[in-house]
């Protein structure tokens, strides 16, 4: 089992990965603390520093990292798929850099 | 194995009881146009650490007091012996030498008015001379871990900083305040998404209530330039580097706290006047923000970067930590903690911490850090307003 990703709590929502992953991949998920959580099959390749879900999110659900609220889902996300500005959004401004971007 | 607990430490003991990491003879300005003086007296006399800065004239309300107290936090620093204060007039330049004088430390003002460069240089030599004399027979003394005041700041931030080294002063934090230590952060430009866990982890609601006055006010001065920060973070860099929302951000940086408690709020240069961990009020500039937190008294400083943050101070040693592999390897002469393994799985957060206290134990016994070998000597004083 390759370990890829990190939690920065176990409960969270969203790990990161710390190499860049392929969809298809079985990756082993780990805390800080170094306690292996779970493996998760990737629905979508990865780059190391970006998100991976951690189970189905619900469009809208708050998406939760460092047990706290960093966005919500603006679109039903798949465990196992690419979290970024494509579908998460910040709760605190009602456009980030890349929707002003994307606009 | 050895630990860091193993490694007995050692520190200059000031007059006031505070614990020194270095020791420092300092030819202090009080203003820009003593620059010359300073500079004049450290060259002629081995042993001595010019601060020269471009400010002090003209200057009135919070933003000289500010300045002031920059530079008497700076010269009160136990890491500093002795200190000569050269102004161009008597009045500030004793204002400045009188409340360094507090501490007890040996320190001297020479004003240039009515002598002229070169017989204050030649004065202020003398004198410079004879505490290099006195700093040089002070001898290193077994200190505790708990007598450290150690500050931190991020820069240059990447994923990597709020996953790895981030978190890593968020767990040496939480082992020094168990100890005792007094610790300082802030950023208060940069916390925006994360105030509320600042907050959260206040000590009492008077602290989080302070605290939030001053982030209120710096959203209110960038408000008032016309600005807004809309659109401006995370940043495009932060973006490619996997952050998506500027929540995510801060709270990446706020990491640097680990669970502590906040004790209290500093306004800026403000010296804590207890244990904890304390939020000073302070620009996310890194030479401005490691000035300030020198000047509040922090002895060692911890500064995490991702890309590759090249920081150093002339007073406050700085340790810089990055888990970026790519920096760690392109610009390992800046990285003194290199916790690139955590993202290997090489070791855990508390094999991180463990790695950044054994450097701590060897900076606070006298090892040069990476900036101080580098000539890192950023001194830079926050400037509130224009002058008169």
């Amino acid at each position: 089992m390759k370990k890829g990703i990190l939690l920065h709590e176990a409960t969270d929502d969203v790990g990161v990965a710390v190499m860049d992953l392929k969809a298809g991949e079985e990756i082993g998920v780990a805390t800080l603390e170094g306690v292996a959580v779970k493996q998760i099959k990737l629905v979508s390749d990865v780059p190391l520093g970006h998100k991976v879900a951690m189970s189905d999110l619900a469009q809208d659900k708050h998406i939760i990292e460092y047990g706290r609220a960093i966005g919500y889902a603006a679109a039903k996300i798949a465990a196992g798929e690419h979290v970024h500005i494509h579908n998460i959004k910040s709760l605190r401004w009602a456009a980030s850099t890349a929707q002003v971007l994307s606009k | 194995m050895t630990t860091y607990q193993d490694i007995p430490l050692t520190g200059y003991r000031r007059e006031n009881g505070r614990v020194g990491i270095r020791n420092h003879v300092l030819i202090l300005s009080v203003d820009d146009i003593s620059n010359a003086a300073v500079e004049g007296v450290s060259n002629l006399i081995r042993g001595t650490v010019a601060l020269p800065h471009p400010y002090g004239r003209l200057q009135f309300g919070a933003d000289l007091e500010l300045t002031f107290n920059t530079l008497i936090g700076t010269g009160k620093n136990p890491n500093v012996a002795a200190v000569v204060v050269i102004g161009i007039e008597p009045k500030w330049t004793d204002y400045i030498v009188k409340a360094i004088a507090e501490t007890g430390k040996p320190v001297a003002g020479f004003s240039i008015e009515r002598y002229g460069d070169l017989k204050t240089i030649e004065m202020a030599s003398r004198k410079a001379k004879e505490f290099v004399q006195f700093a040089t027979e002070l001898q290193r003394v077994p200190v505790k871990w708990e007598e450290i005041w150690v500050s931190t700041k991020c820069g240059e931030s990447d994923t990597t900083s709020g996953l790895a080294s981030n978190p890593t002063v968020g767990r040496v934090f939480e082992r020094l305040e168990k100890s005792g230590n007094t610790m300082i952060f802030g950023e208060t430009t940069e916390v925006t998404g994360a105030e509320d866990k600042i907050m959260e982890q206040s000590a009492t609601p008077a602290v989080a209530a302070q605290f939030k006055a001053a982030f209120d006010n710096y959203q209110e001065l960038v408000e008032s330039q016309g600005v807004s920060l809309l659109g401006t973070q995370p940043t495009e860099g932060n973006i490619r580097g996997g952050l998506s929302t500027i929540e995510e951000k801060a709270l990446g940086n706020v990491e640097k706290m680990g669970r502590c408690t906040v004790a209290s709020f500093l306004e800026p240069a403000e010296e804590p006047k207890g244990p904890g961990l304390h939020f000073m009020d302070s620009s996310s500039a890194a030479a401005e923000m490691v000035t300030l937190c020198c000047a509040a008294g922090a002895v060692l400083h911890l500064f995490t970067t991702g890309q590759g943050n090249i920081i150093g101070n002339k007073i406050e040693p700085v340790i810089k930590l990055s888990a970026n592999p790519i920096t760690v390897d392109t610009m390992s002469e800046h990285i003194d903690v290199d916790i690139s393994g955590m993202l290997r799985f090489d070791f855990n957060l508390d094999g991180a911490a463990d790695r950044t206290m054994e450097m701590m134990a060897h900076t606070i016994n006298g090892r040069l850090t990476n900036a101080e070998t580098l000539h890192h000597d950023e001194f830079v004083i926050t400037k509130l307003y224009r002058s008169a």
